[in-house]
């Protein structure tokens, strides 16, 4: 096999039907991402992986690898376009990240530390999201919800319970639970799910464990979140890969 | 008018025609929707167990679509078309007074339940607005007569298919005909001459059938008149009408050559963008032709199965539509044998969509025809491909269809004689704002922006919008430009503003419809659309500033280079577009020339105002922000665009 692509002037190898983030993660190279995981079929809805390629730019989570490309990634207009997706993120949920459980393990918060974002930039839209305390182990808090869909493919592929959708569309677009009542008590989550694993943020909390690891020890605290590439490199995934249900 | 109870015996006679089918999930929640006038949560929970599918999908699907509801909605449901030509005809005047008549806040239900009232984007009667959907069926024309009329149906609850029927006449407005909407074609015509195609001996067609014979495992005799026809199509550079304009010929082609199989045709009803309405009238005047192209379609590729996808705005079309395919089954051009043709079997649904402008794209289309959230896939693979259902599909506009058709008749080198080298055959476009007679106008391509203002009797032209919000807005300089791919592409929208017009709630308009819109799907979208909307009404409301205007900037930047599809890609054209050539407007709106903070802090006091009942200065911050804005007012007041009666 072994065609490669380039990425910032680098050669890197591809095994037929991967993506470019897949193979260069799995080359050990970073291209900054949120909404891809390494055991998930990438669906490209952050667009923080976006890079340039000539005069196009692409996602390039779900854009296939092909011998010759010649793509630019670690560069300052790339970067620019990440930082402002970033921003934008911190802008349309409230997240609020000195009393967030989830600082220091926080993707958002350590792909933003990384990027250099010091300000939202852009009006926030305090959107109201009431949080679902209902569950007697798991509180769901929607305000730092960042729609990855993560949990909703998590849930579907691997648990096969389909306990998390998305609803509205627009700035309105949402998560909802699988439930008439609409709280997580009346779905069949459990804690050994795969979808309590895989939020990139703060959503998805374990009750009563807070700050087990004291802020300081966590993560990203350790090595900032790009020095972690092929821990995201590809690995077979946990489910079907497709959810039986929604997609017969 | 929605029925009070939705029994199960109902639901059952829903999901019995339906198959208990989960691709048609999006049809089946439509008929409950019409049927019941929401979708009750205990509703949810039984379509989940017939239809195995999550509940959480199921919601899911109904939060997408604007027409379905998850919560009551009223007896009558009155959506007033927002787009910009019915508020320069007045709607939001006529909005206030069909809710002060009804005794009823906009977006809110009356207190016995009985009707509420809000917008809804463009509903394709540009040429004879304003107009409202009264549960989903549209009626044009408004004046405060007509209101009075349906304020007095509604209170004495007249359901809407009992109202007289004169409310609902809609006009064609056929202005200008050429070889499309002038044609004589009888039905089966353009079929006819399509299977009588043999091989000339020698030729490209005769090779290539034998090619093919072997690789398909059908005799070459017999693909010779499906592959002369395809032949045809390339041969006539016919192109796409939605507005990319992708060679016809070509996709064909692919989609034919696409090894799995069955394939599908599907045919893009979903007229969406703002000022666009030449499909209704294709649709109306022209069904036979639209369903022959198809079923041209269907014999060039092979394909057994088509979809007409029909935007919710044209539910009125429906059943007229279904008399239509019903004959052609009668004649024998639909179903098996078409024509006497032992391998040629083909039939047509309709699926209706349920007010979603994105489901115009066409990978979003086809997720919406399976049922689903119209979320636009990531692409390759492309749907000639992996379509419907991950089989090779045909998507084409209704125009499209109908010019094919045209050209199995008359042949590929009739058609390109006509318009220009790049663009062959003519193009359809609606007409619509500030002239004497909007409505449809058939020209080849290649005419120019001032002919078409000449025919329709636009006087004193500021603007025109081609090819609605995603497309280009012009000043007079470029008034000899032509419609043509090669210089304005278009979809058909043409909307006039004349010198009374303001261009800056032309865009505002615009981006309020864009952020509307969004799927949602993806981040520089979703959030993007949304902050220029903010913008975009902090200008309005006086509070802009050049920094708002960089912002402006910025956020075009990042769709550009980052949104998942052509939505997210040109939602700020209508603004840069306006803002290049109408900079003042913007800039007598800017409150100052430096930094604004979003954030106001007198009118972060206005709750505790209104809770007190003072209105004095000392309740205020500073005299300076409790005076008037010297800029004009936000346009809730209609005032700027409504012309005024004189």
């Amino acid at each position: 096999m072994s065609e490669t692509f380039q990425l910032d002037g680098e050669d890197i190898p591809f095994a037929p039907g991967q993506t470019v983030l897949q193979a260069a993660l799995s080359a050990g190279h970073y291209i900054p991402h949120l909404c891809y995981h390494p055991e998930f079929k990438p669906h490209g809805s952050c667009k923080v992986c976006t890079v340039k390629i000539g005069n196009r730019t692409a996602a390039s989570c779900t854009m296939p690898a092909q011998a010759g490309l010649e793509i630019e990634s670690n560069t300052e207009e790339m970067n620019a376009l990440r930082r402002t997706l970033v921003q934008m993120l911190f802008a349309e949920g409230n997240h609020f990240c000195p009393s967030c459980e989830k600082s220091g393990n926080c993707e958002l918060q350590a792909l933003g530390s990384d990027l250099g974002v010091m300000t939202a930039g852009f009006r926030h839209f305090y959107p109201n999201r009431p949080v679902d305390a209902s569950h007697p182990d798991i509180l769901l808090d929607f305000n730092r919800c960042i729609l990855c869909e993560l949990c909703v493919r998590a849930s579907c592929e691997v648990d096969e319970k389909c306990v998390f959708a998305l609803s509205g569309r627009g700035i309105t677009k949402h998560l909802v639970v699988n439930a008439t009542s609409g709280k997580l008590a009346d779905t069949d989550i459990a804690l050994t799910d795969k979808a309590m694993q895989v939020c990139p943020v703060g959503v998805i909390i374990k009750k009563r464990v807070g700050f087990a690891v004291p802020i300081g020890e966590r993560r990203y605290d350790q090595r900032p979140i790009s020095a972690q590439a092929l821990d995201d490199a590809p690995r077979p995934p946990s489910g079907s890969g497709v959810c039986q249900a929604c997609e017969e | 008018m929605p029925r009070l109870d939705l029994s199960p015996t109902d639901l059952e006679s829903i999901l019995l025609r339906y198959g208990s089918d989960p691709t048609n999930l999006l049809q089946i929640l439509r008929e409950i929707q019409e049927f019941h006038g929401w979708i009750p949560p205990a509703v949810i929970d039984s379509l989940s167990q017939s239809l195995s599918l999550p509940r959480g999908h199921i919601e899911g699907v109904v939060g997408f679509y604007s027409f379905l509801h998850a919560e009551p909605i009223g007896q009558f449901r009155l959506l007033f078309s927002d787009n910009i030509t019915d508020r320069m005809l007045g709607n939001q005047d006529l909005l206030e007074y069909l809710c002060n008549k009804l005794w009823l806040e906009r977006g809110h239900v009356s207190e016995d339940g009985l009707a509420s009232v809000d917008t809804t984007s463009c509903t394709g009667l540009c040429d004879q607005g304003p107009a409202l959907l009264a549960n989903g069926y549209a009626i044009p024309r408004l004046t405060r007569q007509r209101l009075d009329q349906i304020v007095e149906l509604v209170l004495q609850k007249v359901p809407v298919t009992q109202w007289p029927s004169e409310m609902f006449l809609i006009e064609d407005n056929i202005r200008r005909s050429d070889i499309l909407l002038g044609n004589n074609m009888q039905p089966g015509d353009a079929l006819r001459a399509a299977i009588a195609q043999v091989c000339v001996p020698g030729s490209a067609v005769e090779a290539a059938a034998n090619q093919r014979s072997w690789r398909e495992g059908i005799p070459s005799v017999e693909l010779c008149a499906p592959l002369s026809t395809l032949e045809e199509i390339k041969r006539s550079n016919l192109r796409g009408r939605g507005g990319a304009g992708f060679t016809t010929g070509l996709k064909w082609e692919a989609c034919r050559n696409a090894a799995d199989e069955p394939r599908y045709v599907v045919c893009n009803a979903d007229e969406g963008e703002p000022g666009t309405f030449k499909d209704r009238v294709l649709l109306t005047a022209q069904a036979n032709l639209l369903f022959e192209g198809m079923t041209i379609c269907a014999y060039a590729i092979k394909a057994k199965h088509g979809f007409l996808y029909l935007r919710g705005e044209y539910r009125y079309l429906l059943e007229t539509l279904n008399a239509v395919l019903e004959a052609r089954r009668s004649a024998n051009l639909l179903g098996n044998g078409i024509l006497g043709q032992a391998e040629f079997d083909f039939d047509i649904k309709i699926h209706l969509g349920a007010g979603a402008y994105v489901c115009g794209e066409e990978s979003a289309l086809i997720e919406s025809l399976e049922g689903k959230r119209g979320i636009p896939r990531n692409r390759p693979p492309y749907p000639v491909t992996h379509g419907y259902l991950q089989k090779p599909t045909t998507v084409n506009n209704v125009e499209t269809f109908c010019a094919a058709a045209l050209v199995a008749l008359n042949g590929g080198d009739w058609y390109r004689r006509i318009g220009t080298t790049k663009s062959a055959g003519t193009k359809i476009l609606s007409v619509s704002g500030d002239c004497a007679r909007p409505g449809i106008y058939e020209y080849p391509f290649g005419v120019t922006v001032r002919q078409v203002l000449a025919d329709c009797g636009a006087e004193n032209t500021l603007a025109v919008q081609i090819s609605g919000p995603s497309g280009v807005c012009i000043g007079a300089d470029e008034f000899d430009r032509r419609i043509a791919f090669e210089d304005l592409a278009t979809a058909g929208a043409f909307m006039v503003f004349d010198e009374s017009r303001d261009m800056f709630e032309v865009a505002r308009n615009f981006a309020h419809f864009f952020a509307h819109e969004s799927c949602g799907f993806c981040t520089p979208c979703r959030v993007g659309t949304a902050m220029l909307k903010a913008t975009m009404d902090k200008i309005a409301a006086g509070h802009g500033t050049q920094y708002d205007l960089a912002e402006i900037d910025q956020l075009n930047r990042i769709l550009l280079q980052s949104a998942h599809c052509g939505l997210g890609h040109t939602a700020c054209n209508p603004t840069l577009d306006t803002l290049k050539r109408f900079r003042p407007t913007y800039e007598r709106r800017l409150k100052s020339l430096d930094f604004e903070p979003a954030f106001d802090l007198d009118g972060a006091l206005a709750t505790a105002r209104r809770m007190t009942g003072r209105d004095d200065a000392g309740a205020h911050l500073s005299m300076e922000t409790a005076e008037p804005l010297a800029a004009p007012p936000p346009d809730e007041s209609g005032v700027l665009l409504a012309r005024t009666e004189s």
